[in-house]
C-alpha cells in the first residue's frame, strides 16, 4: 500500500509560506528603517525565491511515485531529501534593491506607503496560503473518518 | 518571521522612534528657555538611526546567513543642532548678561512638531507590523485544529 507523501500532498503552499514570512522580515526592515539616513529598501523576487524552494520539493517527488511497497532504499532517499529540504534557503540570493519613486535628499529609498501596502498584500497571501493547507487537512480528515 | 525575527526588527524600530519622541518633547520643553550666554543656551537635540544587521543582534553575535537580509535599526547617538542662539534684549531678566541680553534655545517649534507627527506615523506602522505577524503567527499555530 503506497505510503500518503504529505510533502508532496500539500503542493507548493508550504513552500509560498516560507517565502511569504521571510518576505515579511524584509518588508519589516524597510519599515523599521523608514527614517534610516542611507537605508535602501529592499525586496525579495518571490518568483525565483519560490522557484528555487519548490525544485527542492520536487526532490521528493520520485519517493512517491515508487509503485507498490516502499522499498528501504527509497525511505532513506525520502529521508535523505527531507533533511536537505528541512534547512533554511537564504534568501540572500533574492533580495533586490528596490527602485525608489522619490529618494528623499539623505539617500533613504523606503517609501512607507508602499512598503505598507505591499505588507498588506504579503499577508493576504500568507492567510491564504495557511487556509490552503488548513483545507487540505481537513480533506485529509474527511478521507480517514469516511466523512463521519 | 517564523523564528520572531520580525519583533526584534519592529521592536527596535519602535524603541528608536521613541527614543525620536523624547528629544521631540524635551527640545518642545526647552524651547522658551533662555541663557545668559550663547555657549549655555539649549540647543535643539536630534537622534541618529543606523541600520544594524540583525544577526549582530543575536546572543554570542553568530551571523546566521538566513538572516543576513533583515536589518533593525538602533539609535547610534544623539547630536545638538549648531544652530545659534537668538539674542534678545531683556535688560530686566534676571538672566540678562552685562549688556541686557538673553540668549533662547534654537529650537524650531515648527520643525519639532513635524518631526513629532512622523515619528508617531512610524511608531504606528511598526505596531502594525507587529500586531500583524503576531496573528498571523497564531494562525499558523492553529494550524490543522478543528
Amino acid at each position: 500500500m503506497p505510503l500518503l507523501n504529505l510533502n508532496a500532498y500539500l503542493g507548493i503552499e508550504p513552500d509560498a509560506l516560507k517565502v511569504y514570512s521571510q518576505r515579511a522580515d524584509v518588508l519589516a526592515a524597510n519599515l523599521a528603517n523608514a527614517d534610516t539616513p542611507g537605508y535602501l529598501a529592499r525586496d525579495i523576487d518571490f518568483r525565483a525565491a519560490l522557484a528555487a524552494a519548490g525544485s527542492q520539493g520536487e526532490a521528493l517527488q520520485p519517493a512517491m511515485t515508487g509503485a507498490g511497497g516502499l522499498t528501504a532504499a527509497a525511505l532513506t532517499t525520502a529521508n535523505a531529501n527531507i533533511t536537505a529540504d528541512g534547512s533554511n534557503v537564504s534568501t540572500e540570493q533574492f533580495l533586490k534593491y528596490r527602485v525608489p519613486l522619490a529618494p528623499s535628499l539623505d539617500g533613504n529609498t523606503v517609501d512607507s506607503q508602499m512598503e505598507e501596502s505591499q505588507f498588506a498584500q504579503n499577508t493576504v497571501r500568507y492567510q491564504a496560503a495557511l487556509t490552503f493547507i488548513e483545507n487540505r487537512f481537513s480533506e485529509l480528515t474527511t478521507a480517514i473518518t469516511g466523512g463521519q | 518571521m517564523a523564528d520572531f525575527n520580525i519583533f526584534n526588527i519592529a521592536g527596535s524600530a519602535m524603541s528608536a522612534e521613541s527614543v525620536r519622541l523624547n528629544t521631540v518633547a524635551s527640545n518642545l520643553a526647552n524651547a522658551d528657555s533662555v541663557s545668559s550666554s550663547p555657549n549655555t543656551a539649549y540647543k535643539a537635540r536630534y537622534p541618529v538611526f543606523q541600520a544594524i544587521q540583525s544577526s549582530l543582534m543575536s546572543p554570542g553575535g553568530v551571523a546566521d546567513p538566513t538572516q543576513a537580509a533583515n536589518a533593525a535599526v538602533k539609535v547610534s547617538g544623539i547630536v545638538q543642532t549648531t544652530a545659534p542662539a537668538t539674542a534678545s534684549y531683556q535688560p530686566g531678566n534676571p538672566l540678562a548678561d552685562a549688556n541686557g541680553y538673553v540668549y533662547s534655545s534654537n529650537v524650531n517649534v515648527i520643525e519639532q512638531m513635524a518631526d513629532m507627527i512622523s515619528a508617531s506615523r512610524s511608531y504606528q506602522n511598526d505596531v502594525q507590523v507587529l500586531e500583524t505577524s503576531k496573528s498571523l503567527m497564531l494562525d499558523t499555530l492553529k494550524l490543522g485544529q478543528i
